[in-house]
């Protein structure tokens, strides 16, 4: 087990908490960036997203800090709630769920065309990949803890 | 480096990224900005515009302007207060950038106006009860139009006025404009065909400033 902060880590435990909030801080940043600096509004699934995301960030850093591996058991239910709104919106994107359902009355669509970084990368998808690689990270940390 | 040195040094340098990042992203957005203004110039100034101010003013404030928008507004103050501090080098001219619902209605009562020799008692009256008439959940211009008769419109010879084909052209014209020169925002402001790229009020008083003096 590795508690202390300067203990080795032959599990890879730790590096998998590492990599699951890297990647929540790339995402957390990329979207303020996006949305704050670009000035590209947040459609109203974007921010349910943000709403996982950001958390994520920051309890991911204190539990990295801190060497606290058991953080999954917190972090996990918010990075698989971030995936399924996630999956939501990049099916509604992919046209695979009919707009009409969306709650997006005001706003930008949620589906709209717009919803990509520098035309190419469509938004929905980089969530749901962010999403889903936190979650797989965690949940390795978590299957090791086990084994 | 221990693991809380890693943390630390990584936060840190995620939140230099970002700084950085904005910094130049936003350096990048003005140089475009003053390229667009520079290659389209002949796009910032119409015959057709409202000027307020000395027609053959030294410095031209170009302003993009709504007038259901919120921040046209409250930058209505402070403007009136810049071409006060320089009543004869200064002069405003007002496109037309009717992004909002009803803000085409509105402009039309700004047209009008002008035809009847009323256009800044109108438009300050509309500004003024923006709130009232220019409602979220969608406008109400019946209440602009009382609100403009009160500043001494005749709304009937207006309702008359504002079906001429050339209000309608001047619109189009301003629309058009707009769009070549990649007006996302309103308010827009160019100094002297230099766009305002850090927006706020003191920002366009140094500007406005800067450029009198080069005239004089």
């Amino acid at each position: 087990m590795t508690n202390s902060s300067t203990l080795p880590d032959p599990e890879g435990r730790w590096s998998l908490l590492y990599l699951a909030w890297l990647i929540a801080i790339v995402a957390s940043f990329g979207a303020l960036f996006i949305g704050e600096v670009m000035g590209q509004t947040p459609c109203s699934l974007c921010w349910q997203q943000r709403a996982f995301m950001f958390p994520l960030a920051i309890m991911l850093a204190i539990a990295c800090f801190r060497a606290d591996t058991a953080v999954w058991r917190y972090a996990l239910p918010l990075a698989a709630l971030g995936a399924a709104i996630a999956l939501f919106h990049s099916l509604l994107y992919a046209g695979l769920i009919p707009e009409g359902i969306q709650p997006c009355s005001q706003g930008p669509s949620c589906a709209s065309a717009e919803m990509t970084i520098l035309g190419l990368l469509p938004l929905p998808y980089l969530s749901l990949a962010a999403f889903l690689a936190i979650a797989l990270a965690l949940f390795a940390s978590k299957s090791k803890a086990k084994s | 480096m221990n693991r809380r040195g890693l943390v630390i040094a990584t936060g840190a340098l995620a939140l230099s990224f970002f700084v950085g990042g904005s910094v130049a992203y936003n350096a990048q957005q003005a140089r475009r900005a003053r390229e667009i203004a520079a290659a389209r110039s002949e796009a910032l100034v119409r015959s057709h515009s409202p000027v307020l101010g000395p027609p053959n003013a030294p410095v031209t404030i170009v302003e993009f302007f709504d007038p259901s928008c919120e921040a046209c507004r409250a930058f209505y103050p402070p403007l009136k207060q810049i071409m006060g501090l320089f009543p004869n080098d200064v002069r405003l001219v007002m496109r037309y950038a009717a992004f909002h619902d009803g803000s085409d209605a509105a402009v039309k009562i700004l047209e009008a106006a002008r035809l009847q020799d009323k256009f800044v008692p109108v438009l300050e009256a509309l500004l003024k009860f923006q709130p009232e008439w220019a409602d979220h959940s969608g406008p109400v211009m019946e209440k602009a139009w009382a609100r403009a008769k009160e500043a001494g419109l005749d709304v009937d010879q207006a309702k008359r006025d504002i079906t001429r084909a050339e209000i309608q052209t001047a619109l189009d014209s301003d629309t058009r404009d707009s769009k070549s020169l990649e007006i996302t925002r309103t308010p827009t402001f160019f100094v002297n065909g230099q766009p305002l790229t850090d927006f706020g009020p003191q920002q366009l008083y140094e500007m406005v400033r800067r450029e009198v003096q080069k005239a004089k």
